[in-house]
């Protein structure tokens, strides 16, 4: 009897260990302010309207931005709701000006709420900085609201955007997407831009983009069943994996391709070449 | 209902006899004690069975008051890596002058079962620095039971066989307080060991309890060169108590605590500053159980590890690490044995639930980057279920004995982090496995005339070890590569045969055995030239995979002739061959191997002079950074004397190892760290009676 009660009691113990289950669930959030789990970057007032900049940073960083914003009509208090809305970063520099690849200003599911992305290629300083443009229409009547922007170097320091002329002698933007790094496989995904001329940055499409991760501090290691980024057409970002084999300081060594293979820009690890001219950094 | 017999002559009888049953194997290991002369032999353990199947090897551990029971061990205090080092079978693979790894017909940890008491104990390094018998001492045990391949499997599922280290208890021996004290000293390594023991035992109630200590600095090899890191301290105590319920059922509880600090290994880039361990179980004897089963075991324990591995000491390191390993076991068993006829049988449950955790921290030189971290051992749970059942047939002028272990064990990765690492290698591993295993074997004796001969086939295999299923970059110094783990692996199977033929005449005693296994998708790491080094300086990566099969050869010949009643001599040569598939010769298989003990003793006084030694490694392994280890012979010798002093007994035993001075090292020395030289040491014993 006291082994059938022991037996019994181990079997429901070794139950309970395998019984356990991860939780993943998200609580739903319902807010009133659809941004409020953003962090706001800046807000300015135009004809009368305020302007909202939200980003998921804590600031304009060198590198891939993703804003949100929202137009209020600061006489009524409401925000302004499908309105058409362009925008133009512009780099005010001591010799000339220049833009930087951003996206098209596109609607969310919240009709006050517009987004789209930046890439800043270099910080502001003293002298030189960038200023934000949007242009909105709302009921037929155009509006500009132009401002200044502070834009910094991230504040971990890791580089996340590479301004590089290519072997085709055209100037190439390639910035990394942000993640949240991890000791697995992780989704790696960076978007490449075709500088034409100082104003336009289009995407470039069907590029390869060679990734080899590398931890210098231990001897240059690097990790396995890493994929390399491939143009995706659906969000016309190229997106591969990123294998992780412990936190720290990783550089992602780069060599971007074009279709027909040829090599744009990054050499191969070997080694004597302990790293790319071309690379991505990580920590975490 | 028994108070019955509790009065006058008859009361005493029976529990005699009670007790005869119940502490059977105690009583058998006492009597052992009294016939046993040698500091090792072949013990039979069966009592009614004139012809006894087992081919265990037992090591008796002299400690304490026992020591001066047995002047037979050449160094009473000796560590019990020692001990099982001058045992027959059993090898050491060392890697510094402590926590050697015990190795059985040329198969090390991961293909053994090493149990203390019958419990399962798993280490956490993940570099095998702590081996199970590193957190015993011999002041805690009696005597170790040496099982070959499936005769192991009573206590756990094994392919090279079972090692069980047996705890000393008074068990109820009407002794009342016996206490002793001893101190011992060694030269060559400035080593001090200091133990005692304090027990109370009456045929109700008994308690042991110990303590022992014990430090060294660096040893000197052969020629006078120092080896550095080769220090360890270390000390256990252990308390273990049984009460009689009644004259029929027991209940006994054991605790060890062992705790080793600073210990250095001089063949690692690491050494260690802390190996800890808890260890307790409780359990419930009785000698009759339901229907004909009798002496009924069940025992629960659990274990705790803690270790912790630093290279803070090391002046010339390329990265500072950390790298803390944990091992919580808990398990059980229960047994019960039936005799009918000529059979006996011993049918037995067990499970353990283990779990595994080990992480490395890395510092970049670069102190604005941030440290680097990985679970080298993603918490692996291991769940294992058994059943063990044995039948011994006594036949005329034979006897045969079947066993069988059928188990299930079940390997979670509990640790999120740690199962993303393990798929960055295997994308569709599963968090989950479950495994049967299984064992049969049979044992055959059969005496012809003055000549016995033993016979066994058995087949077993196991799963892998949570280093080969699930290790992470672990650093293997001996072949300079990183371990991957790999989930998938198939389990190793080994069918094995093995031949006695043992030739006991008056006064000489000639035995012959040999081995034989055929293990089929070995285990065993392989170059995976894809993958990046991780620890810096390291030549490449391994992965762990199958071999398609693996064969194994031993072969010894053991002497003994008693010259006249007080001298004895005993001789053993041992010959080994491990190959793959391919014909290539394994790693961490022995050259020829020999030794001979001439030993004298009489009343009170005791001598011996032993002499090992082995042959040119011919078949050496250079991917796992094998070498050929050369030809070696040391000669070792000993004097012990008791005296009485008042009641109590003093005992002294002194003697120099290695006495030419050779420069040495064997193939079990890890990149060939050279071993002890010169050493002279003394132990006096005294024992309170």
């Amino acid at each position: 009897m006291k082994t059938i009660k022991f037996f019994l009691a181990t079997l429901i113990l070794s139950m309970t260990f395998i019984s356990c289950s991860d939780n993943n669930d998200d609580p739903i959030v319902i807010s009133e302010n659809p941004l409020e789990d953003f962090n706001m970057l800046i807000s300015f007032k135009a004809n009368n309207h305020s302007v909202e900049i939200y980003s998921e940073q804590q600031q304009f960083s060198v590198g891939y931005n993703e804003l949100f914003f929202r137009i209020k009509d600061d006489a009524s208090d409401n925000y302004i709701t499908n309105a058409d809305v362009t925008w133009k970063p512009i780099m005010h520099m001591t010799s000339m000006m220049h833009s930087c690849p951003n996206s098209m200003v596109s609607k969310t599911n919240d009709t006050s709420v517009y987004t789209g992305y930046t890439v800043f290629q270099m910080p502001g300083n003293l002298d030189e900085y960038w200023e934000l443009t949007i242009e909105y229409t709302v009921e037929g009547q155009t509006y500009n609201a132009t401002e200044r922007i502070e834009v910094n170097a991230p504040t971990d320091g890791k580089k996340t955007v590479n301004v590089f002329m290519g072997s085709d002698d055209t100037r190439y933007v390639l910035a990394m997407m942000p993640m949240t790094p991890e000791v697995a496989v992780n989704d790696f995904s960076a978007k490449l831009f075709k500088m034409e001329n100082m104003m336009s940055f289009p995407a470039v499409k069907n590029y390869k983009v060679h990734i080899d991760p590398r931890m210098p501090s231990m001897g240059n290691h690097s990790s396995p069943n890493n994929e390399d980024l491939i143009f995706d057409t659906s969000s016309d970002t190229y997106m591969g994996k990123l294998s992780l084999t412990m936190t720290g300081y990783w550089k992602i060594n780069l060599k971007v391709e074009n279709e027909t293979g040829e090599v744009l820009k990054g050499e191969d690890i070997t080694e004597e070449n302990e790293s790319s001219s071309l690379f991505f950094e990580l920590e975490f | 209902m028994k108070t019955e017999y509790s009065i006058g002559l008859s009361h005493s009888t029976i529990g005699t006899l009670k007790k005869t049953k119940l502490f059977f194997p105690v009583l058998l290991a006492m009597v052992f004690h009294c016939f046993s002369t040698a500091q090792e032999s072949k013990v039979d353990l069966v009592t009614d069975s004139i012809l006894p199947v087992h081919l265990e090897e037992v090591i008796v551990i002299s400690s304490y008051n026992k020591a001066l029971e047995h002047k037979s061990h050449h160094k009473p205090l000796s560590t019990l890596d020692e001990y099982l080092e001058s045992s027959n079978k059993v090898n050491m693979i060392k890697r510094g002058a402590y926590a050697w790894e015990p190795v059985l017909n040329d198969m090390s940890s991961e293909r053994l079962s090493i149990t203390i008491d019958g419990m399962r104990v798993f280490g956490a390094c993940t570099d095998k620095m702590d081996p199970i018998t590193s957190y015993v001492d011999v002041s805690n045990l009696s005597d170790v039971h040496v099982a070959s391949g499936q005769q192991g499997a009573e206590q756990g599922t094994t392919i090279g066989g079972g090692i069980d280290l047996r705890l000393e208890k008074s068990n109820f021996k009407p002794k009342g307080w016996v206490g002793s004290v001893e101190t011992g000293g060694e030269t060559n390594n400035e080593a001090q060991i200091i133990g005692g023991e304090l027990n109370y035992s009456d045929e109700a109630f008994y308690v042991d309890t110990d303590v022992i200590y014990r430090k060294a600095e660096n040893y000197t090899a052969g020629g006078g060169e120092e080896v550095p890191f080769s220090q360890f301290e270390k000390y256990n105590i252990s308390a273990n108590a049984g009460y009689k319920v009644s004259d029929d059922q027991q209940i006994l509880a054991s605790f060890i605590y062992d705790e080793a600090r600073d210990v250095g290994y001089p063949a690692l880039p690491m050494d260690v500053s802390l190996a800890r361990a808890f260890i307790g179980s409780i359990s419930w004897k009785q000698s009759n159980f339901v229907g004909d089963l009798k002496n009924w075991e069940t025992k629960l324990y659990a274990n705790s590890i803690t270790h912790i591995m630093d290279d803070s000491q090391r002046p010339d390191v390329p990265i500072r690490m950390d790298m803390p390993g944990w091992s919580d076991t808990y398990g059980y068993y229960s047994q019960a044995e039936l005799t009918l006829n000529h059979h006996k049988f011993l049918m037995k449950l067990d499970g353990f639930y283990n779990r595994s955790l080990a992480e490395m921290t890395m510092y970049p030189n670069n102190p604005n980057e941030r440290e680097m971290f990985m679970l080298t051992w993603p918490d692996v749970r291991t769940i294992n279920s058994g059943f063990y059942a044995e039948d011994e047939i006594n036949l005329k002028e034979s006897s045969l004995k079947l066993s069988t272990r059928l188990a299930i064990q079940g390997f979670n990765v509990a640790d999120e982090f740690g199962l993303n690492s393990l798929r960055i290698f295997y994308p569709e591993m599963n968090q989950r496995q479950t495994r049967f295993l299984k064992s049969v074997s049979a044992a055959y004796h059969k005496k012809f005339k003055t000549l016995h001969v033993n016979g066994g086939l058995s087949y077993g295999d196991r799963a892998p070890s949570v280093s080969e299923g699930f290790g992470f970059y672990l650093f293997n110094s001996f072949d300079n590569h990183d371990y991957i783990g790999d989930p998938d692996l198939k389990n190793e199977k080994a069918i094995e045969t093995n031949v006695k033929v043992s030739l006991p005449l008056k006064k000489i005693n000639i035995g012959l055995e040999a081995n034989y296994f055929h293990t089929m998708d070995f285990i065993i790491g392989e170059v995976n030239p894809d993958l990046s080094v991780m620890t810096i300086g390291a030549e490449g990566v391994k992965v762990y995979k199958n071999l398609e099969y693996a064969d194994l050869y031993n072969i010894s010949l053991d002497t003994k002739y008693e010259i006249t009643p007080e001298l004895l001599w005993t001789g053993l040569i041992s010959y080994h061959r491990g190959t793959d598939q391919d014909g290539q010769n394994l790693p961490f298989i022995s050259p020829i191997a020999y030794n001979s003990m001439m030993q004298y003793t009489t009343g009170t006084f005791s001598g011996s002079l032993t002499m090992r030694g082995a042959a040119d490694q011919v078949n050496f392994n250079p991917v796992f950074g094998e070498d050929r280890s050369n030809a070696y012979t040391v000669f070792s010798m000993a004097l012990g004397k008791s005296f009485p002093v008042n009641n109590d007994t003093v005992y002294v035993k002194a003697g120099v190892e290695n006495i030419f001075d050779e420069f040495y090292s064997t193939y079990t020395d890890w990149n060939n760290i050279p071993r002890m030289g010169r050493n002279f040491f003394m132990t006096i014993s005294y024992a309170i009676n």
